[in-house]
């Protein structure tokens, strides 16, 4: 779990084009939207593609992200459970 | 009997360099305008993390009006500053690049982050989001630089009353080929640009 956290991180950093964010500076349970990492809606849509793209999960309904999406705890969470890849 | 109209300030970037009112305020060894556009970003501590999520054209569109805009809407003073750009390839550098991403039917996923920005003239949103403008703008598409239409364009926008300022000019990004020209227009005398016009300082 620890190395798949890990990984969202950098996908995160890498995908979304967080020039001024290191992976020390997101914590597990920090919010990915709003004050967190003030991820917007276009980035919400870029992790679902990363969600469908890197672990074979395609999600039918999108306000299953609003829960999956608060932290890289639930993303991991969540892929931990559903991943296909 | 018109009104007369005078150039404020203005900007060129091309081949590395930044050029602000005639003098060059930011250049770099000859690199990609990626690396280019991020030194310079740094260099004027712009502060403003969404400029890395933007493609190429709204990054060069970006910096100049960031330059130009910046003295003016940093103040608590209300503005109307309209927005009237033009170029020759309009998104077609970001268009190939999304094109690119969903031609393999095997590998089919499309980036909504690319695809946001296969229009020139969401580049016109980004300066106007920055700098909190509701105003007039257009993006024009041209073979070459129209600055008779521009200029036109620009003081029809400023003798109606529609805007207090235009930010006007060129701004052209193909396969890291590039050339923006900005510049502000109001109709405050401006001593230092008398007799100069769009087409004068554009091919200075």
């Amino acid at each position: 779990m620890e190395a798949l956290k890990l990984e969202l991180k950098n996908k995160i950093i890498t995908t979304l084009n967080l020039e001024d964010i290191a992976i020390e500076d997101i914590a597990d349970n920090d919010p990915l939207f709003g004050d967190g990492l003030g991820l917007d809606s276009i980035d919400a849509l870029e992790l679902i593609v990363i969600l469908d793209k890197d672990y074979g999960i395609k999600l039918v309904d999108p306000k299953e992200g609003k829960v999956i999406f608060q932290s890289i705890e639930s993303m991991a969470a969540y892929i931990s459970a559903n991943r296909t890849k | 009997m018109t009104q007369k109209t005078y150039i404020q300030s203005y900007c060129t970037i091309q081949n590395n360099e930044i050029v602000l009112n005639g003098t060059s305020v930011f250049k770099t060894e000859p690199t990609e305008f990626a690396d280019f556009s991020k030194q310079a970003y740094r260099n004027f501590e712009m502060q403003y993390p969404k400029f890395f999520k933007m493609d190429a054209l709204s990054k060069l569109a970006f910096l100049g009006a960031e330059l130009l805009l910046s003295p003016i809407t940093s103040t608590e003073l209300e503005n109307n500053i309209a927005l009237v750009l033009a170029n020759k390839s309009s998104s077609l550098d970001t268009d190939v690049k999304y094109q690119e991403s969903i031609s393999d039917k095997e590998n089919y996923y499309p980036s909504p982050a690319v695809f946001v920005y296969t229009l020139p003239n969401i580049c016109l949103g980004e300066i106007s989001i920055r700098h909190q403008l509701k105003s007039e703008n257009s993006f024009f598409i041209f073979d070459v630089f129209n600055t008779e239409f521009m200029s036109n364009y620009s003081n029809i926008l400023l003798h109606s009353g529609k805007a207090e300022t235009v930010l006007c000019g060129w701004v052209e990004f193909f396969n890291d080929n590039y050339k923006a020209f900005l510049c502000t227009i109001s109709a405050q005398e401006n001593e230092k640009y008398t007799n100069e016009t769009i087409n004068t300082l554009y091919n200075k």
